[in-house]
């Protein structure tokens, strides 16, 4: 049989048992409570502060010459846990600036109804080409204003630097030959 | 021409009486809501903005901040929603129970002096719609009807909910009515001594308190009667015919919209009445400081003052019921009973025959 | 390989583990039927061996014996010594060889595939993100299994032109050939269009065709299958679809009796690509490139979607009801397709038998054949009609006799399935007499005179089985789902047969009704649906053996010992 230990409860005082000195310390914890300063955030017009590594909306990036970064590989609509991505694949036409990169997405939608804000399409990119922003607070009036389109996701996306430039390095050795001619 | 001063005057009076109790009880909730918003490190409404008013530079920001136009958006919102009536209820009473909950807390006013008014011949009038001589019976009387309207809401409604929030709330009104009026028998059995020509007038005992409020003297009654004011007003901790928890609504359950709302203002005007009527018996009523004599200057000014002081100690015990509702768990229901029956009761009682005795030993002295 | 090399097994000892492996059979080979693996690129079962990738390099080791008395030489513990050969050795140039001793784990090894890799990575651009061959790569999966994880070359890499179309169905990419040379071999051996080559040396090698000349053969897409990595892509699939997304279901070629076998990817409902499934009794691991367009008849403008009744979309009961009124009526003649699947087949020749129709015509499709995978009848099931007894002797190409029929006034109804009256050689006024009821894929002269049209499903709607050239039983599954509110045919089927009985129809399945074929007909005897595995069965062809078959000599078909062939295979599935 396990051991056990009784503990007598203390009898209640003359005082404790009429709860009147409890209520009054109720009302001075109140009271003091009421004293200090609030931290409600008014918030559309105050805004919190968002941390770098913020996991917001899922968005598309441009680099700094405008090109877009994604190259529709799809690997996010495979690895997104809740399948909100869908991806229709294209081809840069020939002729174009980007027409090395061969392969931009014609299509590329984001449903934020099922979005999970987990981050993994943005782990997963190849491309550094999605990110997961700042923006917090998604709304809309329907079910297919709620699904992100493309251009909708390059306008939250705009545009971030690149410290790669795998396609603009690739571009000059194209023009430029092999290197040990 | 006389039936101006008889019928006209009076009639105004009142109007004016019921708006400003209807007023304080309206801005009760506000403040009900900002204190609780207070307490809870939050900010309360501050949101409503009149079109005009509103946009007065730095008056209008901060009225808006305070929340001060919140009351009449919650009343216009009370008006104009949608009146629901579940097919179930007993149709009369499901109407009446609202108006039975208002009327009895509106008409306790009628006999609540708020005031005094020291005329050019130094002949102090007390301000009151009605300075009956029973004041104070007929205040324990009116409003402890106030208990119809729930216990027929409760009925009414035809439901479960309601109807044990009915039968809560008549059980506890029954037992906390007598301790109430018991702990006020000895605030009267010292304020109306054989030959004062006070009586039971609520004016009289307010002119009995200039020099030490009872409150202090009588410290045993006025708990008693705080006690039982926060029961017989359905206030935390003993709102056992709400009750949210166990109730979903208690005896409203099945009201909403403007019904609702009378039921809410009804609600609130007992807190105000209870508040009035505590300062009056224990708090010196417009009396300044207990042993200060009242500075209240004669005529129109000193009446004013006066008048504003009592409000302002109204509102000081506003402010305490809030304070205690953001306080104070709800008991249970079985304590509700032991705490009126077996504490409060016999405590009553033994306070009476102490001062009755104490009364005895003074006078044959 | 042969059965008899099969059925004979010699002992190797693999990783330190004796193993029985088939004689003669080629050591990547052997070590694939143990389950396990020798990574090679350049190295293909139906191709030629020329060891130029060196990823399948080995330890060899063999059994040492004295070389001037033949005794095996014994270490100290009485136990033969192993003499391994001081380098490793490729084991795609290796026949396995009895008591032979290889290592495929040894530090040695793993060095090797990790030189190996390095240098093929070295050039190779990090493409992976738009290259359609991810996913299915052999570079990714060896580089993830052998690769280093960095790079230790700091030289810009070599650039190559990277957008090269080499035929009309084909587009090239030289950065990422790895020079396997499998394409090349393939078009000299295979398919007999010599047209590939390298030009150039070194790091510069490159593929190439010869000048004017495409890679434009009936047969390019399979060089697109054996390559290795995405060097060579299709142009009908590059950038359509990711193949991690695809659903890979066995079917079956239509297009001729050959019954290639395929695999068909799909997502979603969608079909993205046909690949040749490898079946060494059928089709090798080909198939023609004009088999792998087939399934963008699923989504045709001329498809058949809706029931119709005299022209009129109707639903699935009301067709079935004026169908029924109108066979009733009697003197019904059916036209039956070798497009259909055996079951269906089966089940007409049911409903004909309830119909007791007058007579059952069909309608022949040949064409010139390629000798390779392309055979002169192209409809996959002439076979599987002959055997559930619907016709008794091969069909010809115009409807005369039916004609004839009509014109007599013989016939008041037809049951068409699939083929196009006027195409068939009716004409327009023997059209008329009848009242044409019409089951099939898309719309044509005959559902346009239809008194009643069924829509059909295609083969990647249903699943079923199909008699090929070499009386080969082979099914085909389910890839994608049916157009919305089309039954599937053998439902149809059903339904007209138990109606015309006055039966109440039941839901017909594949493996139900190849319960019943498998009674009444008997060269199907002890066969069940599940039994004919991913393979296929070959089955008796019996009386039919001596009907003048179209079908020429061709990879796997040979007219001379057609019946022999069919048996044998049959015997090894």
């Amino acid at each position: 049989m396990a051991k056990t230990k009784v503990l007598e409860r203390k009898p209640l005082s003359l005082a404790e048992r009429t709860y009147l000195p409890q209520i009054a310390s109720g009302l001075k914890t109140t009271l003091g409570n009421m004293l200090k300063p609030n931290v409600t955030l008014q918030y559309p017009e105050e805004r919190p502060v968002i941390p770098e590594n913020y996991r917001g909306v899922p968005t598309l990036v441009r680099d700094p010459e405008g090109r877009e970064k994604c190259v529709s590989c799809q690997l996010c609509e495979f690895v997104c846990p809740p399948k909100a991505i869908r991806i229709t694949p294209g081809e840069i036409s020939e002729g174009s600036d980007t027409e090395h990169v061969e392969k931009a997405p014609e299509e590329f939608e984001i449903n934020m109804l099922r979005c999970i804000y987990c981050g993994l399409c943005q782990e997963v990119c190849p491309e550094e080409a999605i990110f997961l922003q700042d923006i917090f607070s998604v709304s809309g009036y329907s079910r297919e204003e709620m699904i992100n389109k493309k251009d909708k996701l390059y306008e939250l996306g705009g545009t971030l630097p690149d410290r790669h430039r795998k396609w603009d390095k690739k571009k000059a050795a194209e023009i430029n030959g092999p290197a040990h001619h | 021409m006389d039936w101006i001063p008889n019928f006209l005057l009076p009639f105004f009076y009142a109007v004016t009486m019921i708006v400003a109790v209807m007023t304080i009880a309206g801005y009760s909730v506000l403040a009900e809501r900002k204190v609780s918003g207070w307490i809870q490190h939050r900010v309360g409404p501050n949101r409503t903005a009149l079109p005009i008013v509103g946009s007065i530079p730095i008056i209008g920001p901060f009225l808006t901040k305070l929340g001060i136009f919140q009351p009449l958006a919650d009343g216009l919102k009370f008006l104009f929603k949608e009146d629901i009536m579940p097919g179930h209820v007993r149709k009369g009473y499901y109407f009446a129970a609202p108006i039975i909950a208002l009327v009895p807390a509106l008409t306790t006013m009628v006999v609540l002096p708020f005031g005094q008014y020291v005329d050019a011949d130094g002949v102090t009038q007390p301000l009151v719609l009605a300075n009956v001589d029973i004041g104070i019976l007929f205040i324990l009387a009116v409003s402890s009807l106030g208990v119809y309207g729930i216990v027929l809401a409760g009925w009414s409604a035809n439901s479960k909910y309601p109807f044990l929030g009915g039968i809560r709330s008549s059980a506890q009104m029954v037992s906390y009515e007598l301790a109430m009026g018991l702990s006020i028998l000895p605030v009267f059995m010292w304020a109306a001594a054989p030959g004062a020509d006070y009586g039971l007038s609520l004016y009289g005992v307010v002119r009995s308190q200039d020099g030490l409020w009872l409150g202090i003297w009588q410290p045993i009654s006025a708990m008693i009667f705080l006690i039982a004011v926060f029961a017989e007003s359905n206030r935390l901790p003993f709102d056992m015919a709400e009750s949210e928890t166990d109730l979903v609504g208690g005896f409203h359950t099945e009201y909403g919209s403007f019904k609702f709302g009378l039921f809410f203002v009804a609600e609130y005007a007992h807190i105000v009445i209870g508040s009035a009527v505590f300062v009056l018996l224990f708090m010196g009523g417009w009396n300044f400081l207990p042993f200060v004599a009242s500075p209240w200057p004669d005529g129109v000014i000193g009446a004013v003052l006066s008048v504003l002081w009592f409000l302002f100690k109204i509102f000081a015990m506003i402010f305490f019921f809030i304070w205690v509702r953001w306080t104070l768990p709800r008991f249970r229901y079985d304590q509700v009973m032991r705490l009126g029956w077996n504490i409060l009761l016999p405590l009553a009682v033994g306070n009476l025959i102490f001062n009755a005795l104490l009364i005895a030993i003074h006078d044959r002295l | 390989m042969s059965a008899d090399a099969k059925a004979e097994t010699i002992t190797i000892n693999v990783d330190g583990v004796d193993r029985e492996v088939p004689k003669g059979a080629n050591l990547i080979d052997a070590i694939e039927q143990l389950g396990e693996e020798i990574p090679h690129y350049c190295y293909h079962p139906k191709l030629s061996v020329v060891g130029n990738c060196r990823m399948c390099l080995v330890e060899l080791g063999m059994p040492m014996r004295d070389r001037a008395t033949g005794e095996p030489v014994l270490d100290d513990d009485g136990v033969q010594k192993i003499g391994w050969m001081p380098k490793p050795g490729i084991a795609c140039s290796t026949t396995v060889a009895p008591g032979m001793h290889i290592k495929t784990k040894s530090q040695v090894v793993k060095d090797c595939r990790n030189g190996v890799m390095e240098f093929l990575l070295l050039n190779h651009p990090l493409d992976c993100p738009i290259c359609d061959q991810a996913g299915e790569c052999r570079l990714q999966e060896f580089a993830t299994d052998y690769g280093r994880g960095y790079s230790r070359y700091t030289e810009a890499k070599n650039v190559k032109p990277k957008r090269t179309r080499i035929g009309p169905r084909i587009m090239l990419d030289d950065e990422r050939c790895i020079l396997c040379s499998r394409c090349i071999r393939f078009s000299k051996e295979i398919a007999n269009d010599d047209v590939l080559g390298f030009i150039d040396r070194g790091s510069y090698s490159t593929l190439t065709t010869y000048p004017g000349k495409q890679l434009e053969n009936n047969y390019s897409l399979n060089t697109v299958d054996i390559c290795p990595v995405g060097a060579l892509t299709s142009t009908d699939f590059r950038f359509k679809m990711r193949v991690w997304f695809l659903k890979a279901v066995p079917s079956i070629c239509t297009e001729s009796s050959v019954g290639a076998n395929t695999e068909v990817w799909s997502r979603e409902g969608k079909i993205y690509r046909i690949t040749p499934r490898r079946n060494d009794a059928v089709n090798d691991t080909w198939m023609t490139d004009s088999g792998r367009a087939l399934y963008k008849q699923v989504e045709a403008d001329n498809r058949l979607r809706a029931y119709q009744v005299d022209g009129k979309a109707s639903s699935f009961d009301a067709a079935i009801a004026a169908a029924i009124a109108q066979m009733k009526q009697g003197k019904t003649a059916v036209v039956a397709s070798a497009r259909a699947s055996l079951e269906e087949q089966f089940l007409l020749s049911q409903m004909v038998e309830a119909t007791a129709a007058v007579r059952v015509d069909m309608v022949s499709h040949y064409g010139d054949g390629d000798h390779l995978l392309l055979s002169e009848d192209r409809t996959p099931n002439l076979r599987g009609a002959l055997l559930t007894g619907l016709i008794n002797d091969l069909p010809d190409a115009r409807l005369d006799g039916l004609g004839k029929a009509i014109d007599a006034g013989e016939v008041d109804t037809l049951f068409v399935v699939h083929e196009d009256l006027a195409a068939a050689g009716l004409t327009d006024a023997q059209i008329a007499k009848v009242k044409v009821i019409y089951a099939g894929i898309e719309e044509n002269s005959s559902s346009a005179n239809a008194k009643v049209s069924f829509p059909l499903l295609t083969v990647f709607e249903k699943e079923g089985s199909f008699v090929n050239q070499n009386f080969r039983v082979q099914k085909f599954h389910n890839a994608i789902p049916a157009p919305r509110g089309v039954v599937y045919d053998l439902h149809l089927l059903e339904t007209l047969r138990a109606h015309m009985v006055g039966e109440s129809p039941t839901r017909p399945t594949v493996p139900a009704v190849w319960e019943l074929m498998a009674q009444k007909i008997t060269c199907l005897h002890g066969l069940d649906f599940r039994g004919l595995g991913d393979l296929g069965v070959g089955v008796d062809a019996g009386r039919f053996a001596s009907l003048p078959f179209v079908e020429s000599k061709n990879l796997k078909h040979d007219p001379e010992k057609r019946s022999k062939l069919g048996v044998e295979a049959g015997a090894t599935a």
